[in-house]
């Protein structure tokens, strides 16, 4: 495995089962990516849908030599929602849990603690570690100095930091894509599936600002960490999480491939990555402990 | 939980002032929490020195109430000192109960101070029979502030399957976000509930100022506009207007409020240990009133009192602005 290696986070919108399953198929056979997660975290009434993909998209992916991650839901509230958290925690595979609720089940066999897990500190990492935490992706809005103060007391874990893609911000009771259709969750109609990278939301003065995407709210904003793998590697950093968006993502890992193979200058690399059909302009400002829209900075 | 005690009203207080004023406007319970980044409502010229705290709950067990020290933050890494010292200060205060959320603190409280009660904040956002079990096996959590996305059918279904108190928002600002997974503020604003306590921090508050009127700005963003004449709001991000696909308006939620009054009586029927009153930014006249006001209506409750009573007792409460029951009623989703 390379040094600082590329995971290929879970799709957070509701994309319909084809084109998860051709995703997933192009990604197994193209991407330079070590680890992919599957599955749906952000809205147990999408899963009927993508359910039925996941073995095939599964199976596929490990012929090509992919290490799968099960992911599973951020805000479980429903009686079956939890029994999927219960059943996937009983994989063998990796699991991703985005939710205290998975930990019980999951606690002694190994997991990841995604970016809705709040860990804010070496004692709750540790904690974690304790339990099975193999990787952790702390939340989005922690610099990468903030990362390493953590990894400098936990180092028997993998930190992963969230480097590609929409800011997943916030996430709610009410489903926000029902809200504007003038619907309720309970009977949506689904209306997230039209915007595969979420529904832009600008303020009065159009300044592009969030996106919706069902219960969830992101950044209108691309967060793009772009640099070297020795600045990562420096702060205990082991691997990037890039988040799937309808733009070419295997163009994506190979940007970032490339700059972690130190192939490409980071400055290049952004514009290679800005020249993508990316649903938002380039932001960093989290990762260098500054507002997450503060533009990437140019030098 | 199936037991049914006496409903217990827990009352916010920012300030030594309003303290004694929820204590005696009789709040059962007042919640508060030291001047710093280790409570949730980090505001400027608001929260306790560790004296304040002391002489407050001493003031509070003199008149029969209890003291809630919320270090309902989340420990920073680089500098975990302050979460602990605040910990341990609210029990050497005398602290009826440490209301937590981080994991690191929760662990600090039940491995050096094990008799002192621990509840789980509304930050922590567990909402389910697994996630609740957790806290309380993990570190003897004994209640739980539910998150602000339970509908009150769903409160007394989770009552039924844990061993735990809980503890329900009744009255005053709303979060329409999970609670502790919120990050719209440092996103516009480089600062956040979890990391330091505010939300939509006042420092990057601009009123703008033209022919049309006035824009309220979070640090550069537009938040809301109001016309000339018009009453300005706080730019609260999720409570401000913005366009989608062709449509303008409150698209996360309306400036409304939380008043769940009317539902007393549900919660007491869900199992609901402990209505929380929201505001400790508020100033003492405001709490005074509103803690008055559900004192009396919680012990109108207590005694068999109908809705309609209810409603009557809380009828002053829904003047002004305007005002939501939130996720526990099922079509606010």
């Amino acid at each position: 495995m390379p040094p600082v290696a590329l995971t290929l986070g879970p799709v957070f919108f509701h994309w319909p089962a084809e084109r998860l399953r051709d995703f997933y198929f192009r990604i197994a056979d193209e991407a330079p990516v070590e680890r992919v997660h599957v599955g749906e975290v952000v809205c147990g009434k999408r899963m009927p849908f993508s359910d039925p993909v996941w073995p095939e998209v599964i199976e596929r992916l490990e012929q090509a030599g992919k290490e799968v991650v099960l992911s599973t839901l951020a805000t479980p509230m429903t009686v079956r929602e939890r029994r999927s958290i219960a059943d996937l925690c009983g994989d063998d595979r990796l699991v991703e849990i985005n939710d205290l609720t998975a930990l019980p089940v999951r606690s002694g066999q190994p997991f990841v603690a995604g970016p809705f897990i709040n860990v804010y500190n070496g004692a709750t990492a540790q904690f974690l570690v304790r339990r099975g935490a193999r990787t952790i992706c702390p939340p989005v809005e922690l610099s990468l100095a903030h990362i390493a103060a953590i990894a400098q007391t936990c180092s028997d874990v993998e930190f992963e930091v969230f480097a590609f893609g929409r800011l997943p911000l916030a996430l709610s009771g009410r489903c926000y894509h029902a809200r504007l259709h003038g619907l309720h969750k309970d009977s949506c109609q689904f209306t997230c599936e039209q915007d595969p990278d979420g529904l832009l939301v600008d303020t009065l003065d159009d300044q592009s600002f969030l996106a919706i995407n069902g219960v969830q709210t992101m950044s209108a904003q691309v967060h793009a960490v772009m640099q070297p793998a020795s600045e990562f590697l420096s702060r205990g950093i082991r691997r990037l999480r890039l988040s799937p968006h309808t733009s070419d993502m295997v163009q994506v890992a190979r940007i970032y491939r490339s700059v972690l193979d130190g192939d490409e200058e980071p400055e290049r690399a952004r514009t290679l990555l800005s020249n993508l059909d990316l649903p938002g302009t380039l932001v960093d400002g989290y990762a260098r402990g500054r507002a997450g829209a503060e533009a990437v900075a140019t030098p | 939980m199936s037991e049914r005690g006496r409903m217990e009203l827990v009352c916010p207080a920012g300030t030594p002032a309003t303290l004694r004023a929820a204590v005696q406007a009789g709040a059962d319970s007042v919640y508060c929490g030291f001047r710093d980044e280790t409570n949730a409502r980090n505001f400027p010229g608001l929260n306790f020195s560790a004296q304040e705290m002391a002489d407050g709950i001493r003031f509070a067990h003199d008149h029969g109430s209890k003291v809630l020290v919320a270090i309902n933050t989340f420990a920073r890494a680089e500098n975990t000192e302050p979460w602990r010292k605040a910990a341990d200060t609210a029990v050497a205060s005398g602290a009826d109960a440490v209301i937590a959320a981080d994991i690191a603190v929760l662990d600090h409280m039940s491995t050096n101070h094990p008799d002192t009660r621990l509840h789980l904040s509304v930050q922590a956002a567990a909402a389910t029979p697994e996630a609740i079990g957790f806290y309380a096996d993990a570190f003897g959590v004994r209640r739980v502030v539910l998150p602000r996305v339970l509908s009150v059918q769903e409160i007394a279904a989770l009552n039924r399957a844990i061993a735990v108190e809980t503890e329900a928002f009744v009255f005053g600002g709303l979060c329409v976000m999970v609670e502790g997974r919120c990050h719209l503020s440092s996103y516009a604003a480089g600062k956040s509930p979890n990391l330091n306590g505010v939300c939509s921090p006042p420092e990057a508050v601009h009123y703008v100022e033209d022919a049309n009127g006035t824009t309220a700005q979070l640090s550069g963003f537009t938040i809301d506009r109001y016309e000339a004449g018009q009453p300005t709001g706080y730019p609260t991000l999720c409570k401000g207007r913005f366009k989608a696909s062709g449509k303008t308006g409150h698209l996360f939620e309306d400036p409304v409020s939380l008043n769940a009054g009317s539902m007393i009586v549900a919660f007491r029927e869900a199992g609901v240990k402990a209505l929380k009153i929201e505001g400790r930014q508020r100033g003492k006249g405001y709490v005074s009133e509103v803690v008055r006001a559900f004192r009396r209506a919680v012990d109108a409750v207590e005694q068999g009192g109908t809705p309609t009573e209810i409603d009557s007792i809380l009828a002053s409460m829904s003047e002004g602005g305007r005002q939501t029951t939130g996720a526990y009623r099922k079509t606010w989703r």
